[in-house]
């Protein structure tokens, strides 16, 4: 297995206070790497750093085999990120959306029209190509931002709380595609609020006043922290 | 009482703690006067200038000096006949051309209204305008001095009469005060009530027991104060930095500038019942009140020389209204019997957009 | 406490409520819990005052939303959703400017703000903007109690917040609700938080599916559930949703919850599962609110 990110003694300081202290992992190729953390713990600095939007005070690391520091540029190429505040172009068609994305990763009007097709096959859309996207419902434009994310198969995909606010049945599905984008070998990277979303992930880690408190899978880190659930290890960690 | 003292203190802490708005309340009136009063003027100082004095006495050389005097003219060449103005028009070293007639001293004891002739370079009109205005009125106050004659020829008699030195700062300072009265009060105002809708403290304050007129006076009362400052800082500058002369009731101009800031301030209010965001806020009182005041209201383009369906709609601008009173007050020195129609104008629109401001305003959201 | 009758309301063509009715009484925590977009803020502004209704009625302490909406706002405490305080004034000048809003001070009715004040006095002189989730949140509720309501709104308080901020914030409120009586309202996406509530509605897509206590509407479950867990869950969603029989299944954390059609038996699904090489281990269980909210959904 190849490794997709790879970080060394990452750190970023805004005046005195070091919002990301010293974090070092690595995450593989297809793996579903659960990011959490509570509110401030630098998590968004974090993942800021990882897609190369800011430059980290010192440390290191590479991503999709891209350096976060010098190959900023063709990194981006690589990644998809799509956040709880990402959203599509209200005012424009699914169908203009996705070609405005698609444009921006350099993909030929075949490759984006043929995707298009296949996305909308798969997330079982419909003949709604040409819908204006505020007139689609909040849970299927969510299904829609991820695949828009990834529709330039990149190597990574960085989720930041996609699935806030969602109906129960809505995450689910959008945890599927979750699946199938791993299953292909695309590397996704999440973070969430939702303690049970943290259990469907391969491996999480938890930060905590910006370092990394924790590290592995469920069970492991339900052994170590002797806890029922991920909400409990959540909040043994978080308290400390 | 209290809880009205707890909202205005609210309101002051907001204002001052945000440095952009800071900024344009206090350092924008000041760089507005001194930037119109010093740089953007439409003065015209050294128009060079050819006289044909065909009097050649005492009398036609002591109005030549008090031409070049004034320092708006540099007397460029002395003709000795009419076909050498046409030469020295088209060599280009002069921009007007003033012929004194050979009966200069005796015409103008005879009550004639066109002593001299003047012949300007049109091919730049505003400056020909310009020049001939000036020349106009310095042969005025020459007349005047001399007491040639016992009457002021009435065809010479206009606004710049009044304005003897032709200075524009004394133009710009109405302008610019107007202008900044109006964006302190109508767009400042209509900003912060959208921004308590953008953050929602809006509907805590909807549910909470205050009544509606609380919020808007609260919201108001800030702007007016400073408002206040901003007019007195900008009529200092005019008085201190520009020697602005101030010929009529300080009450009265006083009570005319309270008129207009409310009248402002009503429009900003009634902006910000309509306006849910601050962006629409901003763009509401940029284009629609900003635009037409700094091109309609006479502060930069005349209103004489606008189309005539532009003249007719000047007339529902009211900062129209405003810079007329403000001039008759301070450079005519008259009284309310002067200017009351336009101040009654003003009163009329302030009232018209308060009863639209308490039928808007909503206890409720939609 | 609060009763509605028949509520419906639509933005232009979209119904965001239909036809709802609901009673709450007095002294409970009352959660509505349901997605963006099933209409809980809709109801909430209706509740305060800040919208009429299509159709329907719904009153406050026997007082009509509509009508007397004056006396209404006097006597609730309302923290809408997102954080909505003056983020450029500190912390005690946000507290100071809601007390006088309500005619009151802070002293007044420290005792109900006490336990929540504790926490946020070290911060006293901090700008609202740079508090910590958590913490802007506890000031937002402090504001909103300041005047001693009766009945308190509470739309999606603890909305992108973290499990542990969220767990605090819901001692607090259940602190309130046992020793100062008030009735309180509110609002969440997140499934487990019901189980904190005395009563909940269960809302999706401006209607109600249910209103019971947590405890109990659980029990509108209609099937037997099961919880298989194996050694990879996905692929395992994947067989399951092929086979015949099964009626429902879903990923839980780090286990499968199954509904079974009448004809299919436990041990026919383990000896599928063991044809095609799975680990797993297979139980019954008791539904939880998200199982009951999810099978409540499909039937709409």
């Amino acid at each position: 297995m190849s490794r997709v990110i790879e970080v060394e003694n990452l750190t970023r300081t805004f005046g005195h206070f070091k919002a990301v202290d010293n974090i070092s992992f690595t995450v593989e190729k297809g793996e579903i790497f659960g990011f959490l953390g509570a509110n401030g713990a630098g998590k968004t600095t974090a993942i800021k750093m990882l897609t190369g939007i800011l430059e980290p005070t010192s440390g290191r690391g590479k991503v999709a085999g891209f350096d976060i520091i010098t190959e900023r540029n063709k990194l981006k190429f690589k990644i998809g990120y799509m956040s709880q505040k990402f959203s599509l172009y209200e005012d424009l068609t699914l169908k203009e959306n996705i070609g405005f994305y698609g444009g921006i990763y350099g993909l030929r009007k075949r490759e984006i029209a043929e995707r298009t097709k296949k996305m909308i096959v798969r997330l079982q859309l419909g003949n709604i190509e040409n819908t204006l996207i505020s007139e689609i419902p909040l849970g299927w434009k969510q299904k829609i931002a991820f695949s828009v994310a990834t529709l330039h198969h990149p190597d990574i995909v960085f989720l930041d709380e996609p699935t806030s606010g969602v109906d129960p049945i809505t995450r689910r599905q959008f945890w599927n595609l979750i699946y199938q984008a791993a299953d292909k070998g695309i590397t996704v990277f999440v973070t969430t609020h939702y303690m049970d979303e943290a259990e469907y992930c391969d491996r999480i880690s938890m930060m905590v006043r910006g370092k990394i408190a924790a590290m592995g899978t469920l069970d492991e880190l339900l052994l170590k922290h002797t806890a029922k659930d991920m909400d409990e290890v959540f909040l043994k960690l978080a308290r400390d | 009482m209290r809880t009205f003292l707890a909202f205005i203190k609210k309101e002051f802490k907001h204002i001052f703690r945000d440095k952009r708005t800071l900024l344009i309340l206090f350092g924008m009136p000041i760089v507005q006067v001194l930037l119109f009063g010093f740089a953007i003027t439409t003065e015209i100082k050294d128009g060079k200038m050819a006289v044909l004095d065909l009097a050649k006495n005492r009398m036609s050389q002591q109005y030549i000096s008090k031409i070049t005097s004034s320092g708006y003219f540099i007397l460029e060449e002395n003709l000795k006949n009419y076909s050498q103005i046409e030469k020295s028009f088209k060599r280009g070293t002069i921009k007007i051309a003033l012929v004194i007639p050979e009966k200069f001293a005796e015409n103008l004891g005879n009550n004639n209204s066109s002593i001299v002739q003047v012949i300007a370079d049109a091919s730049d009109p505003n400056m020909a305008n310009m020049l001939t205005s000036y020349l106009s009125g310095i042969s005025n106050s020459f007349a005047i001095e001399n007491r040639l004659v016992p009457k002021i020829p009435i065809k010479i008699e206009s606004k710049m009469l009044y304005n003897t030195e032709n200075k524009s700062v004394f133009m710009f300072v109405p302008g610019v005060m107007t202008i900044i009265l109006m964006l302190v009060s109508a767009m400042m105002t209509s900003i912060t009530v959208a921004r308590e809708k953008e953050i929602g403290t809006m509907e805590i304050l909807l549910v909470s027991p205050l009544k509606p007129a609380i919020i808007i006076i609260g919201k108001v009362l800030p702007y007016l104060v400073l408002s206040l400052i901003n007019a007195f800082t900008i009529l200092m500058l005019g008085f201190l930095v520009f020697g602005m002369p101030m010929e009529g009731s300080r009450i009265l101009l006083f009570l005319e500038i309270l008129l207009f800031i409310v009248t402002s301030l009503s429009l900003g209010i009634l902006i910000s019942t309509i306006a849910q965001t601050q962006q629409t806020a901003m763009m509401m009182s940029l284009m629609g009140l900003m635009l037409p005041t700094i091109l309609l209201s006479g502060f930069i383009f005349p209103i004489e020389s606008m189309p005539r369906i532009l003249q007719i709609l000047s007339n529902v601008i009211p900062a129209k209204w405003f810079i007329i009173i403000i001039k008759s007050i301070m450079l005519k020195g008259v009284g309310i019997r002067v200017v009351w129609k336009e101040t009654l104008i003003l009163t009329g629109t302030s009232l018209l957009f308060i009863l639209m401001t308490i039928k808007k305003f909503k206890i409720r959201m939609e | 406490m609060i009763e509605i009758k028949n509520i419906s309301k639509s933005y232009k063509e979209v119904k965001a409520l239909d036809n709802i009715s609901l009673n709450i009484e007095e002294g409970r925590l009352f959660g509505l819990i349901g997605p963006d977009g099933a209409g809980k803020t809709t109801l909430f502004r209706i509740l305060t005052t800040l919208l009429i209704p299509n159709r329907g009625t719904a009153t406050l302490m026997n007082l009509d939303t509509v009508t007397d909406y004056k006396k209404i706002r006097r006597q609730i405490g309302y923290m809408p959703g997102r954080f909505s305080l003056y983020t450029d004034l500190s912390v005690q000048e946000n507290l100071e400017f809601f007390a006088k809003v309500f005619n009151t001070t802070i002293e007044s009715n420290f005792e109900m703000i006490r336990d929540i004040y504790v926490l946020l006095e070290p911060f006293k002189k901090r700008k609202a903007r740079d508090l910590s989730g958590g913490m802007k949140q506890k000031l937002a509720l402090c504001c909103a109690l300041i005047h001693k309501p009766k009945i308190l709104f509470l739309d999606e308080p603890t909305f992108g917040v973290d499990p542990v901020s969220r767990k605090e914030f819901w001692d607090n409120l259940k602190k309130l609700q046992k020793t100062d009586n008030i009735t309180t309202v509110v609002s969440t996406p997140y499934m487990d938080e019901a189980a904190l509530c005395n009563e909940v509605a269960l809302i999706q897509k401006g209607k109600i599916l249910a209103v019971d206590t947590p405890g109990n509407i659980s029990k509108r479950f209609t099937h037997k559930l099961f919880e298989i867990k194996t050694n990879n869950n996905y692929k395992a969603l994947l067989l399951l949703r092929k086979m015949d029989g099964i009626n429902s299944a879903f990923m839980f954390g780090n286990s499968i919850h199954l509904t079974l059609n009448n004809s299919k038996k436990v041990t026919q699904l383990s000896t599928e599962l063991t044809a095609n090489s799975f680990k797993f281990s297979i139980k019954n269980i008791e539904p939880n609110i998200e199982d009951t909210f999810m099978e409540l959904m499909q039937k709409e």
